[in-house]
């Protein structure tokens, strides 16, 4: 007898008396017999819980990460997460809802889903922005598909793009056999806009861009985009690291239309991974091609009003294999989060942190500097930047780690050419103790 | 209501940094303004804004949940308690600081690998829909290695969306497979349309009727013949649970829903989980990052093509491990035979008031249809004053198959008591759409908000607080 | 409703013919199937299509379906008044609510069309 399960010996006697039959066995008699697993699955139950909590509590004591300082970004950021994030987002009532179809008892999903379609339409700069995408990867796969229903063409890649999210938009876009190219970049860390220019032309749809990009410089999107526009293709930028956006120029205002990325920096753990959640912008003219639901605000019939989920035509439950996605169970409750993260932090903390991010980076890089490190790129950084430390970089972050460190990601494994080179990342949870620790490190070990 | 934009005062703070002295080393010409649309409120202020709108939601803690093909489950409390336990890891730590994370992965895998009888899962998909993206692609990378072109994938005309959405998002043609008079693929049609050029037929069992598609051997058999795979939706998983293993079947691919089966919450649409499993002869085909254990420690090594960043929805894997962990073999077994009784029991219980779609045995759902009401009343009328009795609607117009279908799936973990008080609303309301089915027409009557123009929503569209602010009909009332 | 001087097609297609030019749209039985139409996406001008090709689609708040060329043609003319107001097509489905023209490349095609008490046989058969 579970205890998640209500139903008492008498209520099931009762209860196969009211259908007819006389066992439960006989309920499951549509199932030819041959089919019919007769064990038991071997699982051994912990019914008590304080021995269910132990036997996971022991599986997370194999971690050894608590003690060590710890310097990583590239696609997930440690920012601090204010208590009420949790108090409020595990309510039963945020929690365990299923999605809002019947939108007259699920109002305050719909409100909140609404009032972060407005942060993240804001944030970039952009109209709209649908209700979440899985994470920033796929969001930034399914940027590209919905550009080709724009406009059909190529597909171009800056290489600077997250390593990640390359790999999944190679995986979504050959599968429908479309043709991809990738931009390669400058000695600043930026686009090599020649090449861009060179490479494009009219017969492309659109070219991704991260931004920042993954060796945590700032492109220059104006630029970009004055030579995409003549060739009429269209600009999309991905961003893995959100808060730069509370500093820097948003990507709606610089000529693109569709702006995606990974929204986790906002009030989600760091999780080994996930759950995170990607968000996706764009403007309003293009809103039908958009994935992902949508909701709209309207009135009832008493004239107050609400919220619901609108435009659903583009979506799979209603236009199956013509659907703008596949998409059906997204990252609503994560998406609840980020919106409940964003109005506490609102207009002015969301940019003192920002700013906090950016000043313990640069202070960070001026101590390294101090040192003898040098920077691999000279373009303009938010928080994370790329690091050269004379010698194989995984192999001196492994000796950092002895130390206590983790020295950040040893972007070698992606860019051959940057083998000896670390990308480090500092947010307002790296002390300055902590990044004085780093330095001294780093030092002893050139 | 009002929105957070519409309780901003300039001033207010809602969360406290220090400031630091430091250098900018961004050029002036990319610092943006700060960001006007956000507000400005107290901490205060945005905890009763968001308790307040909290209250408006019907949630699964609260009660019945009838939605057919969602087995909406209680979510055990202590799966909450154990996944924050697993919440403080960078995803890109080395793999020698994280190995109670890795465990994590590995102890699920095995669990659902006995579970299903299938040979090897990826835990990467975020979601079911996600899950049958990776499987069809799974089986797309194994005809391109072969050199094999295949452009087919067969699905029941009783499907969920996703599954021709899916095929499609991984470039397969959808064609599209009746059903029979008994609610099943029609064994016929499939031969007919069965070739060399199928890659696939992706089979949900229990269908989506809740009917056991009891060819599914030999289909599964027709295809293994045409050398075509055999895919399986798990979405209704909860039938099977320590009854069928799905391996038995003949299936050669599938996804799982942890967010269904296996009790993880739902949160207002997500996140979710949607494992795949594979036969032996796919699994060099997983979409990677893959664990592989050596000398007793595991890594992580490259798999073919990525379908996201990272590993997985990793803190919905610890919760979904948690339940199997509590429930073990027994547990889950009892799970499936106590939705099964549950659903049983409502349907012996209505179907003398409301007509069962197919005369067919049903296990964990069924569905209705319109025929006892539809001249006075429709299936949305239904739903909607089912919300003044204080229900949650099962699933409607779902199945395409059924005329305004009503698909109900109770589960295992609700009461005789609660069951019996559904059916009674049910009745009721039968009765009152005879009656006096006006009530049903303007229903519902006591939730916070009452029927919505979903058709002006549509045809002008409000998606943001800056077109709110723009339009002085939209102020709140 | 059907009406007399239009042509029609199984897949609930109306068809005004006036010399080489095919006028488009879909029946009354179509548009309240669908019910209250919220978007069409309207063919481009000067595209080239064949008959049964798909034409354009049309969004309802609960369905959506696509709309196939009876003809074959050139797209000459659309009905640029459906992108501000789709419910054109469920007030006056005949009228005002048509969809685009094209000019027909193949005459022979519209004998192979139904007539109007062919279209309402139909019909009531689907009853």
């Amino acid at each position: 007898m579970s205890r998640y399960i209500p139903l008492t010996e008498r209520d099931k006697e009762e209860m196969l008396k009211e259908i007819g039959v006389s066992s439960i066995d006989e309920l499951f008699s549509s199932i030819p017999p041959e089919l019919r697993f007769k064990g038991t699955i071997d699982i051994e139950p912990i019914k008590e819980e304080a021995s269910l909590v132990e036997y996971f509590k022991k599986i997370e004591a194999q971690n050894r990460f608590s003690d060590k300082k710890i310097f990583l970004g590239a696609g997930a950021y440690n920012h601090y997460i204010p208590y009420a994030v949790d108090f409020l987002s595990m309510r039963s009532e945020y929690l365990t809802p299923y999605t809002p179809y019947q939108p007259e008892v699920s109002q305050g999903n719909l409100a909140a889903t609404f009032e972060y379609q407005t942060y993240i339409a804001a944030l970039t700069g952009l109209e709209v922005a649908n209700a979440s995408m899985y994470e920033g990867a796929t969001a930034t796969a399914e940027a590209g598909l919905m550009a080709l229903r724009i406009k059909k063409g190529k597909i171009a890649l800056a290489k600077s793009l997250h390593p990640q999210y390359k790999e999944v938009i190679y995986t979504y876009l050959e599968k429908q056999n479309y043709e991809i190219i990738e931009i390669g970049y400058e000695e600043d860390g930026r686009i090599n806009l020649e090449e861009l220019d060179e490479k494009i032309d009219n017969t492309f749809s659109a070219f991704i861009v991260g931004y920042p990009n993954f060796f945590g410089i700032v492109e220059d999107l104006k630029s970009i985009h004055e030579i995409l526009r003549e060739k009429k293709v269209l600009l999309i930028t991905s961003t893995w690291e959100p808060l730069a956006l509370a500093l820097i120029v948003p990507p709606g205002k610089t000529g693109a239309e569709i702006a995606v990325g990974e929204a986790q920096s906002f009030g989600l753990p760091l999780a080994y991974g996930g759950p995170y959640l990607g968000f996706f912008a764009t403007l309003k003219k293009h809103v039908w091609k958009m994935p992902g639901r949508l909701v709209g605000m309207t009135k009832d019939v008493e004239g107050k009003r609400g919220f619901v989920l609108t435009l659903s035509a583009r979506e799979q439950h209603i236009r199956r294999q013509r659907a703008t996605s596949n998409i059906c169970s997204n990252e609503a409750w994560c998406a609840l989060r980020v919106a409940i993260y964003l109005s506490l932090l609102g207009r002015k903390g969301l940019r003192k942190l920002a700013l906090l991010n950016h000043k313990r980076a640069v202070k960070a890089l001026e101590m390294l500097e101090e040192k003898g490190f040098k920077a691999k790129f000279t373009g303009p950084f938010f928080n994370e930047f790329v690091i050269d430390v004379g010698q194989d970089g995984e192999e001196f972050r492994d000796k950092l780690l002895n130390r206590g460190l983790v020295a950040g990601y040893p972007i070698g494994k992606d860019y051959p050419k940057l083998k000896n080179c670390l990308l480090l990342t500092f947010t307002e949870m790296n002390s300055p103790e902590d990044i004085g620790t780093l330095v001294k490190e780093m030092e002893a070990l050139k | 209501m009002k929105l957070i934009f519409e309780l901003s005062k300039e001033g207010k703070e809602g969360f406290h940094i220090e400031e630091e002295e430091g250098r900018i080393k961004l050029p002036e010409n990319i610092i943006r303004d700060e960001i006007e649309e956000f507000p400005e409120v107290t901490e205060r202020e945005v905890v009763s804004h968001y308790l307040r709108l909290s209250v408006m939601n019907y949630s699964e803690d609260w009660g019945l949940y009838p939605l057919g093909s969602c087995t909406m489950k209680y979510n055990p409390k202590v799966n909450e308690l154990i996944a924050s336990f697993f919440t403080g890891a960078h995803p890109l730590l080395p793999e020698e600081l994280v190995k109670g994370n890795l465990r994590i992965f590995k102890e699920l895998e095995e669990a659902l690998k006995k579970i299903t009888g299938l040979d090897a899962f990826t835990l990467a998909p975020a979601a079911g829909a996600h899950g049958e993206f990776t499987g069809i692609t799974i089986i797309k990378n194994y005809f391109e290695a072969r050199g094999e072109s295949r452009e087919i994938v067969l699905i029941p005309d009783s499907a969920h969306g996703t599954n021709p959405a899916s095929s499609a998002l991984a470039g397969y043609k959808a064609v599209e497979i009746p059903s029979d008079i008994h609610g099943r693929i029609n064994l016929e049609k499939f031969k007919e349309a069965l070739s060399e050029k199928v890659a696939a037929l992706m089979i949900t069992n229990p269908n989506t009727l809740g009917i056991f598609e009891s060819n599914i051997r030999k289909i599964a058999d027709l295809l293994h013949e045409k050398g075509a795979f055999l895919y399986m939706d798990g979405a209704n998983m909860n039938a099977f649970l320590g009854k069928v293993i799905v391996s038995d079947l003949g299936v050669d691919v599938m996804h799982l829903n942890l967010h269904k089966t296996f009790s993880t919450p739902h949160g207002g649409g997500g996140p979710g989980s949607g494992p795949v499993g594979v036969i032996k002869e796919l699994e060099s085909f997983l979409p990677g990052p893959r664990l592989v254990e050596k000398n007793g420690n595991l890594h992580w090594v490259p798999g073919k093509g990525r379908i996201r960043s990272f590993y997985g929805n990793f803190l919905v894997l610890v919760k979904a491990l948690a339940y199997i962990k509590e429930l073990g073999g027994e547990g889950l077994r009892e799970v499936a035979d106590l939705a099964v009784l549950n659903a049983n029991y409502l349907r012996a219980k209505l179907t003398s008031n409301y007509k069962i779609s197919y005369d067919t045995p049903t296990l964990h759902e069924f569905v209705l249809t319109d025929e006892t009401y539809r001249d006075k009343v429709s299936t949305l009328d239904i739903a909607k004053r089912l919300l003044d009795y204080g229900f949650h609607p099962p699933t409607i117009y779902f199945p395409l198959i059924v005329h305004g279908a009503l698909m109900i799936e109770p589960t295992e973990t609700e009461s005789k008591e609660t069951l019996d008080e559904f059916v009674d609303a049910m009745l009721k309301i039968k009765k009152e759409a005879e009656d006096n089915p006006n009530l049903l027409h303007e229903a519902p009557h006591t939730t916070p908000v009452r029927r919505l123009d979903e058709v002006g929503a549509a045809r002008n569209p409000v998606l943001t607080y800056m077109e709110v602010k723009n339009n002085q009909n939209l102020e709140a009332h | 409703m059907v009406l007399d001087e239009f042509y029609y097609t199984k897949s609930h297609e109306w068809v005004k013919v006036e010399g080489e030019k095919a006028t488009i749209g879909i029946t009354d039985f179509a548009q309240s199937e669908l019910q209250d139409i919220v978007y069409v996406e309207l063919p481009e001008m000067g595209k080239v299509i064949n008959k049964g090709d798909v034409l354009c689609s049309i969004d309802s708040v609960k369905s959506s379906a696509e709309v196939y060329a009876p003809v074959s043609g050139e797209v000459v003319e659309v009905n640029e008044k459906l992108s501000a107001e789709p419910e054109l097509i469920n007030k006056d489905p005949y009228g005002e609510g048509w969809i685009a023209v094209i000019k027909i490349s193949n005459p022979d095609e519209i004998s192979e069309l139904l007539s109007a008490k062919e279209y309402e046989e139909m019909l009531e058969g689907e009853k």
